[in-house]
């Protein structure tokens, strides 16, 4: 992984969301801390999967990657140049290079443009990529692409089931020909039926594009099918980052540890004797996250030091990849998918 | 005179070899401006004291429509019940009066429901709408319905509950709302609880939670529970039996053990094949081809023809019944023998 080319670098990123009191005048009265220091990089042609329980930051940190949202601190670059320091026609050229599909096919569309003008729309902005002439064309390809039928350039929204409209989201994102595609939750709203046909579209895109994936999911073994590396996310931070079997097979954090017993497994057999860790009460509040290590409050393992000290996130004595805890101990109890 | 439940339904142990529940041959119809849309097609299924019965399927298959039939909260019109029976402890509630069924609805039959976390009334406080429950039906004043809130609010363990039962909604987390939810619908002792979805919105470690706390008050009380959801994981981890629904039909019932080992109905064969593993990765999944069906407009023979990859001719038109493979196992499936050998 370490020779390909690496097109993204995000570097100790924050994004904090001022928590304001009064009406008329407001005042600061504390932050959420919704992404507090995230760091990794992402290769050509690389899927990294991002897990994490609801309210962690995920959304937040696509959202920032984006450039959606400005960060508080810290740094994104893509191929090398820093998104937030690239004004005019450089910022315009590196917002092309990273595109989004977006978790809820019913409300991402607009129900009032057509399929082709809504997956063409991104060509009103970046003219250079396909003049005027020639978008019709170019938007069927697209739809043929993703197999969806290029005759139905004309259709609305509504005239498409879910997973066809997630295809339409797909095929907007690609419309620029972007290396990167931040994926966030692309296939939950799907039905079950339908989520396996579209992953099979975003992995054959993949090896035709050489898309670099950033892939947000909940389902475990979705991710799991599509990743090459896995981040693990807890109240902002990533707690763990590694291979897709290292993380899996070898969790070393007690957070990914309870997060992957916790995926029931589907065979009943043996069910009885499985080992389950059920973690106790819900994620403190990200704006007033614990001191120190911020799982403590939850974890079986805690010490005084994980009240003092905040475990960085690196690679530990007896574990092949890294981690954010002080008792990091790889363990092998639970197989997902 | 005023009827009560204990007047229109025999008593404990009077119901013979009758199931606890039992859904037999329902039909229900939406009459709409676009059409009759065919939710429910002749669904059939039981569930016994102290059993937990998983429906499972497609979205729109008709198991939300088949639990608001037995809850009696479909809204007529737009829906006719035009056939089928609904048998608790063998009295068929399709025929009671409203008054005889309001007796039996959240009393001895109860439902979590699929938005659960939009379902409590935000402006009231949560000890305030559970212990409603104990005011209205059992008569009891404020204070002893207010302490019973406190000791359900503790069943379903939710942390410091004398302190927390004056707390509105929106200050607890959805996975403790699901609880208060939960609470509120075993307040009664129901016989039966329906469970629509209680974990979709939730995450994997809350929803370890709330399946441990419902299979701990199922084992407590003997509830017959009526799990609809999804997840071919959560089924796998609690089920006892499973009835997979496509098209309002039920295409697939048996217990979990033989539908994990092999699945009799080509549906439900997708669904397990389409789960992700690990020693395929980098291959494509497998995946059931083409749309759901058009309950306005379902295909002729077997519903799931177009997408079926065992489809002979006659699959488009003959209907398959349900085939009985074993006393406990059935298969909507012209070719369930081909399927089974797969
Ligand atoms: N615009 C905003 N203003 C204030 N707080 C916000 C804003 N956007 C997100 N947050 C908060 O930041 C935290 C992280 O939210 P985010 O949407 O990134 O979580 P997530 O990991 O995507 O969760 P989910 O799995 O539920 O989608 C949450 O506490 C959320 O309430
Ligand atoms: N009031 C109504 N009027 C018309 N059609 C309705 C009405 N209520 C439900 N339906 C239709 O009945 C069918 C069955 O719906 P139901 O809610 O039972 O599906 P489901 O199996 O619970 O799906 P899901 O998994 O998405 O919850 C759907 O096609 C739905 O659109
Ligand atoms: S009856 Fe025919 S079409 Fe229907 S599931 Fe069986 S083989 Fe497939
Ligand atoms: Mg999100
Ligand atoms: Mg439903």
């Amino acid at each position: 992984m370490t020779d390909k080319e690496r097109i993204l670098e995000v570097r100790d990123l924050v994004k904090h969301f001022p928590l304001t009191q009064g009406i008329v005048v407001k005042r600061q009265i504390g932050a959420i801390k919704a992404v507090d220091g995230v760091s990794f990089d992402l290769h050509k042609g690389e899927t990294l999967g991002i897990v994490g329980e609801s309210g962690c930051g995920k959304s937040t940190l696509a959202k920032v990657l984006m450039a959606l949202e400005r960060p508080t601190s810290g740094s994104v670059r893509i191929s090398g140049r820093d998104i937030a320091k690239a004004k005019g026609a450089e910022l315009k050229h590196m917002r092309r290079n990273i595109q989004m599909v977006m978790q809820d096919p019913y409300t991402s569309l607009n129900p009032r443009m057509t399929v082709g003008d809504i997956v063409g729309e991104p060509y009103e902005i970046h003219t250079e990529v396909a003049p005027r002439g020639d978008r019709r064309r170019r938007v069927q390809e697209l739809l043929e692409v993703v197999g969806l039928n290029p005759d139905h350039i004309n259709r609305y929204p509504h005239q498409f089931s879910g997973g066809q409209r997630q295809r339409i989201g797909i095929a907007r994102g690609l419309a620029l020909q972007p290396e990167i595609i931040v994926c966030d939750e692309p296939v939950s709203a799907l039905d079950v039926s339908i989520q396996a046909q579209v992953i099979n579209l975003l992995e054959r895109l993949q090896d035709e594009f050489n898309l670099a994936y950033i892939f947000i999911a909940h389902d475990l073994s979705v991710v799991r099918h599509i990743s090459d590396r896995v981040g693990v996310m807890y109240l902002g931070k990533f707690v763990e980052l590694g291979k897709d079997v290292e993380i899996y097979d070898r969790p070393a954090h007690p957070y990914t540890q309870a997060l992957l017993s916790a995926v029931p497994v589907p065979d009943p057999e043996g069910r009885e004797q499985r080992e389950r860790i059920i973690l106790q009460g819900d994620p403190p509040s990200p704006a007033n996250p614990p001191s120190g290590c911020r799982f403590r409050t939850r974890c079986w393992k805690a010490q005084e030091i994980c009240a003092q000290e905040e475990p960085l996130l690196q690679i530990r004595t007896g574990t092949g990849h890294e981690s954010a805890c002080h008792f990091a101990e790889t363990h092998d109890v639970v197989h997902v998918g | 005179m005023k009827k009560t439940s204990a007047d229109v339904l025999p008593v404990e142990g009077g119901f013979g070899n009758e199931p606890l529940l039992a859904v037999d041959n329902l039909h229900v119809e939406f009459h709409t401006r676009q059409g009759t849309v065919r939710a429910v097609n002749g669904v059939s299924y039981t569930v016994s004291a102290g059993e937990t019965l998983a429906v499972l399927g497609e979205s729109g298959s008709g198991k939300s429509v088949t639990a608001q039939a037995i809850m009696g909260i479909l809204d007529v019109p737009p829906a006719v019940i035009p056939k089928g029976e609904i048998r608790f402890k063998g009295t068929d509630l399709l025929k009671l009066t409203e008054e005889a069924r309001t007796q039996v609805r959240g009393q001895r039959v109860a439902m979590i429901f699929q938005d659960a976390l939009s379902a409590l009334n935000p402006v009231f406080t949560v000890g305030w709408q559970i212990s409603e429950m104990f005011r209205v039906h059992r008569g009891m004043s404020k204070a002893d319905a207010m302490k019973k809130a406190v000791e359900l609010m503790d069943r379903v363990r939710i942390p410091a509950a004398r302190q927390r039962v004056n707390d509105y909604p929106h200050q607890f987390s959805g996975g403790m709302r699901q609880r208060i939810m939960i609470a509120m619908s075993i307040a009664l002792d129901p016989e039966v609880l329906i469970a629509d979805e209680p974990t979709t919105a939730l995450d994997v470690t809350v929803q370890a939670q709330i399946m441990e706390l419902l299979a701990e008050l199922q084992r407590e009380s003997q509830m017959g529970l009526i799990l609809i959801t999804h997840d071919l994981g959560v089924v796998a981890d609690v089920a006892d039996k499973i009835a997979v629904m496509y098209a309002g039909r039920i295409v697939e019932n048996a217990p979990v053990h033989d539908i994990y080992k092999g699945p009799a109905h080509p549906y439900t064969k997708g669904l397990l094949d389409s789960i992700p593993r690990v020693d395929l990765k980098g291959q494509d999944l497998y995946a059931i081809k083409g749309l759901p069906p058009n309950l306005l407009d379902l295909p002729t023979g077997c519903a799931f023809h177009p997408r079926c990859p065992y489809r002979q001719d006659n699959c488009v038109t003959d209907h398959p019944p349900l085939h009985e493979i074993s006393g406990t196992r059935g298969s909507a499936c012209h070719y369930w023998r081909e399927v089974l050998d797969d």
